[in-house]
């Protein structure tokens, strides 16, 4: 099982960098389904199947067949990609990842900062999670819900074509 | 069943958020950077489970699936938005939606 | 009928009112009917309550009447109610009546003017508020009133706003006279201080009892006072406002500035005697300031070659006599010589109105000459004017109530011969400035054109008060003439009468007979020099000392250019050292400060999204960090 985790980990993170770097977006997009997939073995791993269930499910699912649609209505170019290629240059990213990984170093330090004694990955079933949501965690749930209907509310009403509905600041002033 | 020290879980948690936080601060293509955030969210999910499964607790699941609710209508919106401002920009550069700068 | 009192000063208010409101929109005849007809109304009013006070006197000489209580703080609760008795009485007949026969005079004297509405709304202001002024029940309506006519009166002083320099009178009068306002408003915070309200009877019974005589507090008082009603009525040392108020149209000269706002301060100080009975110093500085001014303003009127400014002078000079009067305790005396300068000078600045209207503006004496045969009725009222002014013995009012008061300023128990010099004198000097101003005007050579003779409602008004100016003298006569005292027994509730020096009452007649002689002596001079021999008078005109003399009073003794450099200059001095304020300065660095924060902040607004985000991860990485330090 251990080394399951380490393997899974070490694809997701690979996956994650690959993301990161790729200039073509479909490209990213695969590997990030990949890095979903991985994390959600990791998840299995760590005892919480429903929850790699739900990873799949919704994250490589519906989130990155959804940016593939758009994506789709875009249609982008190769000149996009060189875009892309002439906005990643190292003077652009060398400052934002060395405070990145000033973080990342603070982070590590404060996980170990105590070391525990080793302990056991409970597994926790999917229905004791399901009786923690409508126990205790039931107004969350229903402010989910709220949030998911203003999420479909608030996406039809932004992706309507309107015709000439140019917000008078983001209008061209040298029309 | 197996013992895994708590650190690992969240130190691949950490490593997953940073590269989603570089990858945010380094692209201007708006599309990349609706793709950190997902990343970014997934580690802070992650970071829950491995809590949770540490406790031996269901609270971790349940902050797990309320990321994930949260995540899908951000998702939602922010592809709307990307329309929108592709329709009226006609470029996907998140530095040329900059017109109301101070 | 005494419950109408509140009703006299209520018209003009509500006149005022009507044409502030609506004049723009109401035709000129409409304009006038209010305008007039509130005062007119009030006239009668006051003149039926005048009967009915006479013939049944109130309990105690006093109608009040509370209208209602004003506001009550801790105490302090003075109410709008009026208080009518023997001396407030007079002042609003002269005023309703007076006022009147000059509102009448101004509607044909303002026919032509734009700001006819304008001017009939400030006059009904006006007189209102010198209503409430004399009627006042408690001192803080007086000092409402008192007020209210200053304001009226810089209003009208720059009525004709577009000449700059009527502006430049408008708030010297309103300066100046707010400096003697300052003094009195701080003479009414130490009365309430010792007697805890300002209701006028009050303090005269209080006082009485309270304090012995010469006591410091009420000298203070009494002081501060002074100095309101010298500020208002233009004595010696404030007396520089009232020559140059003169800007106005001449009708308010004459209601304003000569017959009824500037006898505020006789008023208040009559009202206010028992003060002034208790502080024998104030009340003697009284008297010294109303001999000095009668002669300083004397000698200017001699000078002036502006037929406006030498009235002028001479309303600051006989100011000065009832301030003399009321210096040595004669008060029905100073009371008595302003009924009766309020009509004839009413009369001579209305007579000189209807000149200058006649030449076109023409204000210059020296550019008349020769109206005798072409106005003959303005000449004639003038002349009985002047006469009274002049205090021709037996037939002028004038003479009657001036010899009253130099014979009290003699013979008084406050008596004093040099008082009674100084009178003399300035009764020969007005005698002088006078006739000068006559013959001047009226004789020799025709110089300028007139224009169209002064209509009915011009002359009408100058009928009536030539007629009071002449029969007003004989309500009160000397005892070894007539003996006729109706005026000073109808005072004598409100006003105490002035005992006489026994032993001199013998030799009256001579003094009476020495002060006719100093007053037709003066008219002789005047003919001597102005009339019969010009060359004369050219001679002495073109001598050194007369040039340098006539320069100095011409220029009202030159206090105007005192003052100037005394005060104005360095105050100007000073503002000009302050020009950039350096209290402001402080809060121009503050506002300094924030704009400066402001732009640099506002670059941060890069509209960038990958800078917003940069700040808030080094935002987090500043915080973990200060959290991870030991």
């Amino acid at each position: 099982m251990e080394l399951t985790f380490f393997i899974a980990a070490a694809i997701a993170i690979l996956a994650t960098i690959m993301v990161v770097t790729q200039y073509n977006l479909i490209h990213a997009l695969l590997y990030l389904v990949v890095s979903f997939l991985a994390i959600s073995v990791v998840f299995f791993t760590l005892g919480a199947p429903f929850m790699a269930a739900l990873e799949i499910i919704i994250y490589a699912g519906a989130i990155v067949v959804l940016i593939i649609f758009v994506i789709m209505m875009l249609n982008l170019t190769t000149e996009d990609i060189q875009h892309e290629k002439e906005w990643l240059q190292p003077r652009i990213w060398i400052g934002p990842a060395v405070l990145s990984f000033i973080l990342l170093v603070e982070l590590v330090y404060i996980f170990t900062i105590d070391t525990p004694a080793n302990y056991r990955s409970t597994p926790v079933e999917a229905k004791a999670v399901g009786m923690s949501l409508f126990g205790p965690y039931v107004l969350g749930v229903q402010l989910s819900g709220m949030l998911l209907m203003a999420g479909i509310v608030g996406a039809y009403h932004l992706g309507r074509q309107k015709k000439k509905v140019i917000h008078r600041f983001l209008e061209r002033t040298d029309a | 069943m197996t013992t895994l020290p708590m650190e690992y879980g969240l130190l691949l948690a950490g490593i997953l958020f940073v590269i989603g936080l570089v990858s945010l601060l380094i692209r201007r293509n708006i599309i990349f950077m609706l793709i950190s955030v997902e990343i970014m969210l997934n580690a802070a999910g992650l970071a829950f489970i491995v809590a949770g499964a540490r406790w031996a607790q269901a609270d971790g699941q349940v902050m797990f699936i309320f990321i994930v609710t949260m995540a899908a209508a951000e998702v939602s919106v922010g592809l709307a938005l990307i329309l929108q401002l592709y329709h009226n920009l006609k470029t996907l550069d998140s530095d040329a939606a900059n017109l109301m700068y101070g | 009928m005494e419950n109408l009192l509140w009703v006299i000063p209520a018209l003009p208010f509500a006149g005022a009112l009507l044409l502030i409101l609506l004049g723009g929109r109401l035709p000129r005849t409409v304009v006038s009917l209010i305008g007039v007809g509130s005062v007119g109304l009030s006239a009668v009013l006051t003149l039926l309550l005048g009967f009915q006070f006479l013939s049944d006197a109130p309990a105690g000489g006093v109608y009040r009447q509370e209208v209602w209580q004003w506001f009550n703080v801790a105490g302090f609760n003075p109410s709008i109610a009026f208080h009518l008795d023997a001396l407030s009485l007079v002042f609003i007949f002269v005023i309703t009546f007076v006022g009147f026969l000059i509102h009448l005079y101004s509607t044909a004297y303002m026919a032509e003017d734009e700001g006819f509405t304008r001017f009939f709304a400030y006059m009904n202001l006006f007189v209102g508020s010198m209503l409430v002024l004399v009627l006042a029940d408690n001192l803080l309506l007086l000092y409402l009133g008192w007020e209210g006519v200053g304001l009226c009166s810089y209003l009208l002083i720059g009525f004709w706003y577009k000449e700059p320099q009527n502006g430049y009178a408008a708030r010297k009068a309103f300066i100046i006279t707010r400096v003697g306002d300052t003094a009195m408003a701080i003479g009414l915070f130490m009365l309430f201080q010792y007697f805890g309200t300002l209701h006028i009877q009050t303090i005269s019974s209080e006082a009485t009892q309270a304090w012995p005589i010469g006591v410091q507090p009420a000298l203070i008082i009494a002081f501060l006072l002074l100095g309101g009603a010298v500020g208002k009525s233009g004595q010696l040392p404030l007396q520089t406002w009232l020559p140059d108020a003169m800007a106005g149209p001449t009708p308010v000269s004459a209601l304003i500035h000569a017959a009824t706002m500037v006898t505020a301060g006789v008023y208040l100080i009559a009202r206010m005697h028992v003060l002034f009975e208790l502080a024998p110093i104030a009340q003697f500085t009284v008297a010294v300031i109303g001999a000095v001014t009668l002669l300083l303003a004397g000698f200017s009127a001699l000078t002036q070659s502006d037929l406006k400014r030498v009235l002028a002078y001479s309303t600051i000079s006989q100011i000065g006599y009832m301030f003399l009067a009321l210096g040595v305790g004669a008060w029905s005396a100073g009371i008595f010589h302003f009924m009766i300068h309020a009509f004839f000078k009413a009369l001579l600045f209305l007579a000189a109105g209807a000149i200058i209207i006649s030449l076109h503006h023409e204000q210059n004496m020296f550019k008349m000459g020769g109206l005798k045969e072409k106005m003959p009725a303005v000449f004639w009222t003038f002349l009985i004017g002047a006469a009274s002014l002049a205090a021709l013995p037996l037939v002028t009012a004038g003479f009657y109530s001036k010899d009253q008061i130099l014979w009290l300023a003699l013979a008084g128990e406050r008596g004093n011969i040099w008082l009674y010099l100084a009178g003399l004198v300035g009764a020969f000097i007005t005698a002088i400035y006078t006739f000068r101003m006559v013959f001047i005007t009226f004789f020799g050579e025709a110089k300028t054109h007139l224009e169209h003779p002064p209509g009915k409602l011009i002359v009408l008004p100058l009928v009536v008060l030539a007629v009071l100016s002449t029969v007003a003298g004989f309500i009160e006569l000397p005892h070894n003439f007539g003996h006729v005292v109706l005026f000073s027994s109808f005072l004598s509730p409100v006003l105490p009468n002035l005992p006489v020096n026994e032993s001199m009452v013998p030799s009256e007649w001579m003094f009476q007979a020495i002060a006719a002689a100093f007053s037709l002596a003066g008219v002789f001079v005047a003919y001597l020099v102005y009339l019969k021999r010009p060359a004369l008078h050219e001679s002495i005109r073109n001598s050194g000392v007369a040039m340098a003399l006539h320069r100095f009073w011409y220029s009202g003794w030159g206090f105007d250019r005192l003052y100037d450099k005394l005060f104005v200059q360095p105050f100007v001095y000073m503002a000009t050292l302050n020009k950039n304020d350096f209290i402001d300065s402080f809060y121009h660095l503050l506002t300094h400060i924030a704009r400066m924060l402001n732009r640099g902040m506002a670059h941060t607004q890069s509209g960038i999204l990958r800078w917003y985000m940069m700040g808030v991860v080094v935002g987090a990485l500043v915080i973990i960090t200060i959290s991870l330090l030991p």
